[in-house]
């Protein structure tokens, strides 16, 4: 199914303008904790509960609830259509589900245009690279910084005050992701003429751009060879460890999952299986049955 | 060899994101802006007015328009010829009304009239793309053509149905009417083209241009890193409307004097205006100067070899104009379907290396 599809498909896409804040969560009371390598992970920042997500009458998510806590690097993992690209497009506003509350920075979440959700602070990439063929991978990532951009069209049509001003100082801001992701290089390129290992990258600097308080990454590493899963592996570390983002991933290699991640829900069939320490997940008995399949009898 | 960015070094981000980051570039503009400005007025006559500058100039507005909007914005609109005439009618309804408001004036507030006509008419574009858009751009053009033709408050009853500019001068100059002197002509679309060109400049090269391109490339990407759909598209056909509009007022104004709206703006100068952008070059500034200048010039040249210098019959040489015209559009777009903007920049490229290019 083409991304184009799915977006007509989409289930209960309520076209509601505005965000529909309810009142502070109580529920939670998560203490804030320090970890082994000195990261500080802190209370919850998503919490999704009991989401059903149906599409016609199939059920692609059901009745799951986890949480994503402040600094940590969660991870979904799961088979082949366990529901985990839609669970991460739950997150990012872009399938609104059934049933289900999606609590974020202890307000709830109504139904929102995913440009909203992108205010909200949530940035997020492409299980198959989305970025802007046409444009360079500067402004590429310039767009990141959309929604942090406050110069009208007339300022900028003369080019002239908080316009120029403005593109110089986002333009910093940026160069320094450029640095971080070491792509100086090809920040003139034109981005369809990068290879993929390169796009994947721009992208990841795309969504850092933003700032966003919750990274989402759908299958970073798709598609590398080991050299490269190295590279993305080690910015994914370094983006959590020196800006402090809340990551979530979703990624096949298991490797690489279970070094990076803090905790990991693990999903099969539309429903959870498993919700852990990548030890607790490793040796939990319905996952492994999952992945390695069991005798029906 | 000369031609290198090699030892041009940039130390600031505003210099690196300027309109011309090599100097030599920067140097030719402004060379030919002094030449278009200074040179050009002194020795233009009529013929040159009439038949070469003046189109090229209002034509490169209008491209410059459909540009933003089919080149940045992925919008295909079939509609530039209504839109045109939106900019004509205003003029002429304004500066009948209002005579005593200098004509600029009327002609800038006929461009904004025309983004409100063509921001109502984008809006489809929010439910449908590529085809289907241009299809409904297309009901467009053929409702504003008949609306113009049918509401005789438009071309303030004359008998005619025609619309006929009245003179209006500018500082003392007449620059409308049947007996305005050729510099003064051009001078007004100069002025605009130049002025309007630097304004799409500055729209393409900054936020605005950003999120119109990300619409363009992938318009769901876009909408996910922030990119509001409604606010990019309307103001892509706003700006665009704006533009084309504009050239629509000039075209009555300055170049016809008098127009019949089925004649001067039908679904003919649609399609030559996209043509224009195809050839120029999608999503490029030169390339709409360069595809209006083509489409422009080529008949022009073709009609003076084959009429002036082999010797033609007239109307034998306007047709197998018309073949050598759409053989070479053909023949630009299996060739280089980027159009001359892609041609420019690759001469660029190779005279970058020049002459030692290994």
């Amino acid at each position: 199914m083409t991304m184009q599809d799915s977006h007509s498909l989409a289930p209960g896409r309520h076209s509601a303008r505005t965000t529909t804040p309810g009142p502070v969560d109580q529920g939670a009371d998560v203490q804030p904790y320090v970890t082994a390598d000195g990261r500080r992970i802190g209370g919850v920042l998503m919490d999704l509960r009991n989401i059903t997500l149906r599409f016609g009458g199939v059920e692609a998510i059901k009745n799951i609830s986890f949480d994503i806590r402040e600094g940590e690097i969660r991870a979904i993992i799961g088979p082949n259509g366990a529901g985990k690209s839609s669970m991460l497009n739950v997150i990012s506003g872009f399938y609104v589900p059934q049933e289900g509350e999606v609590w974020f920075k202890g307000f709830r979440r109504g139904p929102m245009r995913p440009y909203q959700v992108a205010r909200l602070g949530i940035a997020r990439t492409f299980q198959n690279i989305a970025l802007f063929d046409g444009m360079t991978v500067l402004d590429n990532i310039m767009t990141g910084r959309l929604t942090m951009m406050k110069s009208n069209m007339l300022q900028q049509a003369l080019w002239w005050g908080t316009a120029e001003r403005e593109e110089i100082a986002h333009r910093e801001k940026v160069e320094k992701i450029i640095d971080f992701l070491e792509i100086q290089n090809i920040r003139k390129t034109p981005v369809g003429r990068l290879p993929y290992g390169l796009k994947k990258r721009v992208e990841l600097a795309r969504a850092l751009a933003a700032e966003p308080g919750l990274l989402l990454l759908d299958e970073p590493m798709a598609g590398m060879n080991v050299e490269e899963k190295e590279d993305m592996s080690r910015f994914i570390l370094d983006v959590n460890d020196e800006f402090g983002t809340t990551i979530a991933l979703i990624e096949h290699d298991m490797g690489v999952v279970m070094d990076l991640s803090d905790r990991v829900v693990v999903m099969d069939y539309g429903r959870k299986i498993g919700d852990g320490t990548p030890d607790e997940v490793r040796n939990n008995q319905a996952v492994i049955d999952a992945y390695l399949g069991v005798a029906h009898d | 060899m000369f031609y290198r960015e090699a030892g041009d070094f940039k130390t600031t981000y505003s210099d690196d994101s300027q309109t011309f980051p090599l100097q030599l570039d920067r140097m030719g503009y402004y060379a030919v802006l002094a030449v278009a400005f200074l040179v050009v007025p002194f020795v233009i006559d009529d013929y040159w007015a009439t038949s070469v500058m003046v189109p090229f100039l209002i034509y490169a507005i209008a491209t410059l328009g459909l540009n933003i909007l089919t080149g940045y914005a992925g919008q295909v609109s079939l509609g530039t010829g209504g839109f045109m005439a939106v900019g004509a009618y205003a003029t002429y309804k304004l500066t009948t009304s209002f005579p005593d408001i200098s004509i600029l004036i009327h002609i800038v507030l006929a461009g904004f009239i025309t983004a409100l006509v063509g921001m109502l008419f984008g809006l489809p574009s929010l439910r449908i793309k590529g085809f289907y858009l241009a299809v409904a751009t297309l009901a467009a053009q053929f409702f504003l053509v008949w609306l113009f033709n049918k509401v005789p408050w438009f071309y303030n009853y004359s008998a005619s149905g025609q619309i006929t500019m009245p003179e209006r001068t500018v500082l003392g100059q007449l620059v409308t009417g049947p007996s305005v002197s050729a510099p003064a002509k051009y001078l007004v679309c100069l002025v605009f083209a130049v002025a309007l060109a630097w304004l799409a400049r500055n729209l393409t090269r900054g936020m605005l241009g950003r999120q119109w391109m990300a619409i363009r490339d992938m318009d769901i990407a876009a909408e996910i890193i922030g990119v509001n759909p409604l606010k990019a598209k309307l103001t892509a056909f706003g700006v665009s409307s704006f533009l084309i509009g504009i050239a629509g007022a000039l075209f009555f104004a300055v170049y016809l004097g008098a127009a019949e709206v089925g004649e001067a703006f039908g679904i003919n100068k649609s399609f030559l205006v996209l043509f224009m952008v195809i050839i120029g070059g999608l999503g490029s500034i030169f390339g709409s100067f360069a595809g209006a200048a083509f489409l422009v010039l080529l008949p022009v040249f073709l009609k003076n070899v084959l009429v002036g210098g082999m010797g033609w019959p007239t109307d034998l040489a306007a047709h197998v104009e018309l073949m050598i015209v759409g053989a070479l559009i053909v023949f630009f777009l299996i060739v280089e379907p980027h159009g001359l903007a892609q041609l420019w920049r690759l001469t660029k490229e190779k005279l970058r290396l020049w002459p030692f290019p290994h």
